[in-house]
């Protein structure tokens, strides 16, 4: 069959041209905080790809196809979970070809399953939104959680690659020391935060808002996931007076335009914050990320005038 | 607007407060009494409380996690006991109890704490999921859609517009779940309008295979060309491209063995074939012809990403299709015979583009196929010689552009341009199914759809119809509603 030998020599000739190196463990990241967080904790040990960027949607990631070569490499996949990526990541799942990541397996790890979720729905309906049955899958934007989930992915890492355990643990408890003194420090300096009411554009802060003991008052989406009509605007710009709200707050991939409408309405700052490691410029690594949000909400604060 | 004040969170402050006391206590006895206030003294020691509250933090959390590993190992054990003795199965199912009747270990801060693990005690835990999608059209057209042809083309019975007026699209339940450790499975059922249940795919694909490859076994959406394999409720029109529609009956779905390989390549490279039936238009005649096993594909798929924003995908597909006594129904309501062979050669390319490559508030979709298919056999026309015509000519030709633009969240509008040309085959074929009539059938399509979520979509779309002789005017309302399992979409 010369079909069959043109595609053999094809299949061949493309896998001895970018065949990769198998020194480091690779790592496929799904959001950037984990791919940070792989890195933190892996140096150079792992080999890390993050599939998604801080100006994507993790809601709304497309399957692509570039995505699944990467996974196929993968000895680790690190995620969110709670449903976080059900739109994207079972396609890749599918397709990579690879055992080895698997939800199943050792070599899938969900940030979300290391730590209590919050705001778990009662009801599933759909009716309420996008809502994930598992609860709130945002549980970076809280350092503590950050610590937990370093802990146990550092566990994790130590297992699939047992030769550089040693590693996996200085890394982590280098990173836990900084955290653990970072979270001091932020909450040293997020002390006029404290008690203060936001309106946030999606329900993406309930950990953030639980660290700085903030309040989230209302959102911006009517429902999660849904974007924001007229109709709804007016009615929550009616509702702002009441609600002594300091600020509003957006994600870096959400769209500024709603919030910022909100915000010159109601003479509130609205406020950009990372969401996730490379959302703004300051938050370049984990340390960044929380350094930043904590900044950015303190010059919120002193835009409104320290209204509360 | 809730108060997000929790009360389980001022418990937890609570506790918080009755660590912190205590600590602070001793803390404020061990260390030595200044007289004057000096305010960096105060800030040192404050932070080393603050060091030794975060040690002594971690080590409780530490504590806590290996309770639980331990109580999740009883819990583990008496379940196992359960299942290998039913006699012991009543104390086994105590200590679960007492296992999860077991107070929660009590926060010793505020601080978020690890998950507990989850029991799953009911046997609907291991029901597959279950998604349902309702598809319904109404239309309005100047000629009636069950006369539709493509002139020189034998079409399959599913070549033809939505129905006139209102009608229920084609609606499907999936169910799909791993089967066991090393089996996934997938079902999808389709409802048609005639109240007819048809298994549009039902197949199962190991999970564990090494060296990149896949396996698909059962039935399913052949790999071939970008379009085959999407159901039809993720198609960004109401209806298929003509090539689909003449050349696949819109889509060719058979029963049979699936082989993919992923090349260990940066991008994404991948070569596919496939053994099957042979039963689906344009094969036809499976069981007295070639013994079940009559048509055969190949494909390659390219795809990387050109940046944040962009990425593309190629692919080149081939189908080999045997005939024996394929009978399809011609525009007159009569049916044509066909035995021969068939092949189909695809090329697709798609871009998307999204700036940043977040697709959540707009985004580009710029898609076409390019299809050759060569048929070549004995065609019986209804009446005619009884040897049959020999028919193997040029290939007919089809084709596809179209380019989808969501301008904003939630809305989307799309064009399209089709085409499909078949050669003259000469006065022999005069006023039969393959008269080409001397044309090219072509058809403009347009829409415009809004989706309040990704689980329902109402679609407007208008065809401009010239695949027949004559002008139709095709004006189409689509809704399409999910239910259930949230499907993960294909690229």
């Amino acid at each position: 069959m010369r079909r069959a030998r043109i595609l053999i020599a094809a299949a061949a000739l493309s896998a001895a041209a970018s065949m990769p190196a198998h020194a480091t463990l690779n790592v496929f990241a799904c959001e950037p905080e984990w791919g940070a967080l792989a890195s933190a904790l892996g140096g150079g040990d792992v080999s890390v790809y993050t599939a998604t960027t801080a100006l994507q949607d993790p809601h709304q990631i497309q399957a692509r196809p570039a995505l699944i070569a990467k996974l196929r490499f993968a000895d680790l996949a690190v995620c969110t979970g709670a449903e976080l990526e059900i739109g994207w990541m079972p396609v890749l799942l599918r397709q990579a070809a690879n055992a080895k990541v698997q939800p199943s397996a050792p070599g899938y790890f969900a940030g979300a399953e290391q730590v209590q979720l919050l705001e778990k729905p009662a009801v599933l309906d759909r009716a309420q939104g996008d809502v994930h049955p598992a609860g709130n899958p945002h549980v970076q934007t809280d350092p503590r959680n950050m610590r937990i989930i370093a802990a146990a992915l550092a566990k994790r890492l130590a297992e699939i690659d047992p030769a550089h355990a040693a590693g996996y643990a200085a890394r982590e408890k280098a990173l836990d020391d900084a955290l653990g003194q970072g979270i001091a420090h932020w909450l040293e300096m997020a002390a006029p935060l404290k008690g203060k009411n936001v309106i946030s554009y999606h329900k993406g802060w309930v950990y953030l808002m639980g660290f700085l003991d903030m309040h989230e008052v209302a959102t911006i989406e009517p429902k999660p996931g849904v974007p924001p009509g007229s109709a709804y605007i007016a009615e929550l710009l009616d509702q702002i007076p009441n609600l002594k709200a300091s600020m509003i707050i957006y994600a870096a991939y959400e769209d500024a335009k709603p919030s910022q409408f909100v915000g010159e309405k109601s003479h509130l700052p609205a406020v950009m914050l990372p969401f996730t490691v490379g959302g703004t410029d300051g938050a370049k690594d984990l340390m960044g990320l929380y350094e930043d949000t904590v900044k950015r909400l303190l010059a919120g604060l002193g835009a409104s005038g320290g209204r509360s | 607007m809730s108060n997000h004040h929790h009360p389980t969170m001022s418990a937890a402050a609570r506790r918080l407060a009755a660590f912190a006391l205590p600590l602070c206590a001793t803390l404020g006895a061990a260390s030595p009494a200044s007289a004057d206030d000096d305010l960096a003294a105060v800030k040192r020691e404050m932070q080393q409380m603050q060091q030794q509250y975060d040690a002594a933090l971690k080590r409780l959390q530490s504590q806590y996690e290996a309770q639980l590993k331990s109580m999740e190992k009883r819990v583990e054990a008496a379940e196992s006991a359960a299942a290998d003795a039913k006699a012991q199965a009543g104390a086994a199912q105590q200590a679960v109890t007492t296992a999860q009747a077991a107070p929660a270990p009590a926060a010793p801060a505020a601080a978020p704490q690890p998950a507990a693990p989850e029991s799953q005690a009911s046997a609907a835990a291991f029901n597959p999921a279950i998604g349902a999608v309702i598809n319904g059209t109404a239309m309005s057209s100047n000629h009636n859609p069950n006369n539709w042809r493509v002139p020189g083309v034998m079409l399959g019975s599913d070549a033809k517009p939505p129905p006139r007026g209102f009608g229920l699209g084609e609606s499907e339940i999936n169910l799909n779940a791993n089967a066991d450790q090393a089996v996934f499975a997938n079902l999808t059922l389709a409802f048609e309008r005639d109240n007819t249940v048809g298994v549009e795919e039902g197949f199962l694909q190991p999970t564990a295979l090494p060296y990149g490859f896949t396996v698909k076994a059962g039935r399913f959406f052949s790999g071939i060309g970008y379009l085959n394999e999407q159901h039809s409720h993720v198609w960004d029109f109401v209806d298929q491209p003509l090539p689909y529609m003449a050349f696949l009956n819109t889509q060719y779905d058979d029963e049979g063995v699936q082989v993919r390989w992923l090349a260990p390549t940066q991008m994404f490279l991948e070569f596919g074939g496939e053994a099957l039936r042979g039963d689906a238009f344009p094969s036809g005649g499976s069981e007295n012809h070639h013994l079940g096993l009559g048509a055969w594909s190949a494909f390659v798929h390219a795809s990387d990403d050109i940046g944040d924003s962009g990425s593309y995908s190629v692919g080149l597909s081939n189908l080999w299709t045997t005939a024996k006594n394929r009978t399809t129904t011609n525009a007159l309501g009569s049916t044509d015979t066909f035995t021969g062979t068939d092949r189909t050669t695809i090329l697709d390319g798609i871009y998307k583009w999204a700036p940043n490559g977040n697709f959540a508030q707009t985004y580009v979709k710029l898609e076409s196929e390019f299809f050759v298919r060569r048929e070549a056999g004995l065609f019986y026309p209804p009446g005619g010689a009884p040897q049959g015509l020999r028919y193997s000519s040029d290939p007919q030709t089809g084709f596809y552009a179209q380019a989808i633009y969501q301008f904003m969240p939630q809305w989307r509008a799309g064009l399209r341009y089709d085409q499909l040309h078949a050669p003259n085959l000469g006065l022999a074929f005069a006023g039969t199914t393959l008269d080409d009539l001397g044309a090219t059938s072509r058809r403009y399509s347009s829409m415009i759809d809004y989706s309040p979520s990704e689980f329902s979509r109402f679609r407007l779309q208008y065809n401009l119809d010239r695949a027949r002789p004559g002008t139709d005017n095709q004006f189409i309302l689509q809704y399409i509603v999910s239910l259930g399992a949230h499907g993960a979409h294909q690229y």
